[in-house]
């Protein structure tokens, strides 16, 4: 690999970071879940960076494993968004304060 | 050529993944979204993952993505989508790991070579999708299933959460 690791850790801090941005200041619902996408992709890229650079599989098994759960949660997440907005119609983030302290 | 390649795959990743914050419309961002997924499969390819990279194409752009544009148009987004007033919240979360993340990269410097590869693993590296399977199913075969009793709640889940508000207009 030419390319050294830490380039990688970089470019996946970059695009986790942005996903945290995008959790915090997004009030689109839909906004918000697709930020969380770029959080697991920041955390599958690094899981396959390190899985050349060490020569073990294990990283892209546990890939395949992220993948399998961001699945599961975006048919669970959207479904509670459509269940959401048939509530209250609406998927912005600030009227659903109703668990709030 | 793989700095090239990496430049490449890693400057779109980044734009991308800014798109999908930035943008307004929910369709532009996934669309922003379905970029970036193509180019982390791109980056996948340049680190000898081509089985994860026909996975990350099928899957994430495949599937998610499109459940993603889906509920965007069944939901019809037209009210405005401003941005949260606790960007200052973000902003101390945000400041203080990207800070962290630069002391932690420039305290150890150079990382060191990896290691040559050995026969076997030479042997592994050229059948990519072999070696996966003899590891998922050897000595990750119980989180296999674990995975595939999560996919099994979800889909009832989602069917559960999705359909119940119909089931009591029904009855109504």
């Amino acid at each position: 690999m030419t390319v050294p690791i830490s380039y990688y850790l970089i470019l996946s801090a970059i695009v986790f970071l942005t996903g945290v941005v995008g959790v915090l200041i997004r009030r689109n619902i839909i906004a918000i879940l697709l930020s969380i996408e770029l959080m697991l992709n920041a955390t599958n890229i690094n899981f396959v960076a390190f899985s050349e650079y060490l020569q073990d599989m294990g990283g892209q098994v546990f890939v395949f494993f992220a993948l399998t759960v961001a699945a599961a949660e975006v048919a669970v997440g959207l479904a509670i968004i459509i269940a959401l907005h048939r509530a209250k119609d609406s998927i912005n983030i600030e009227e659903f304060n109703l668990l709030k302290w | 050529m793989a700095e090239l390649f990496f430049g490449y795959f890693a400057g779109v990743i980044a734009l991308t993944a800014v798109l999908v914050v930035a943008l307004r419309n929910p369709v532009y961002s996934a669309l922003a979204l379905l970029v970036l997924f193509f180019h982390v499969a791109g980056l996948y390819v340049t680190l000898h993952a081509e089985f994860l990279a026909a996975v990350q194409l099928i899957v994430y752009a495949g599937a998610i993505l499109v459940l993603y544009l889906f509920v965007v148009m069944l939901l019809n987004l037209k009210q405005d989508d401003r941005y949260h007033h606790q960007w200052r919240i973000a902003a101390f979360v945000c400041v203080p790991l990207l800070l962290e993340f630069l002391v932690l990269l420039a305290g150890n410097g150079v990382a060191p070579q990896s290691s040559p590869l050995t026969a076997e693993q030479t042997a592994a590296a050229s059948d990519n999708t072999m070696a996966i399977g003899t590891t998922l199913f050897t000595t990750y075969l119980f989180p296999f299933e674990v995975a595939s009793l999560i996919l099994l709640v979800a889909m009832i889940g989602a069917i559960i959460l999705a359909k119940r508000d119909i089931g009591e207009g029904g009855q109504t």
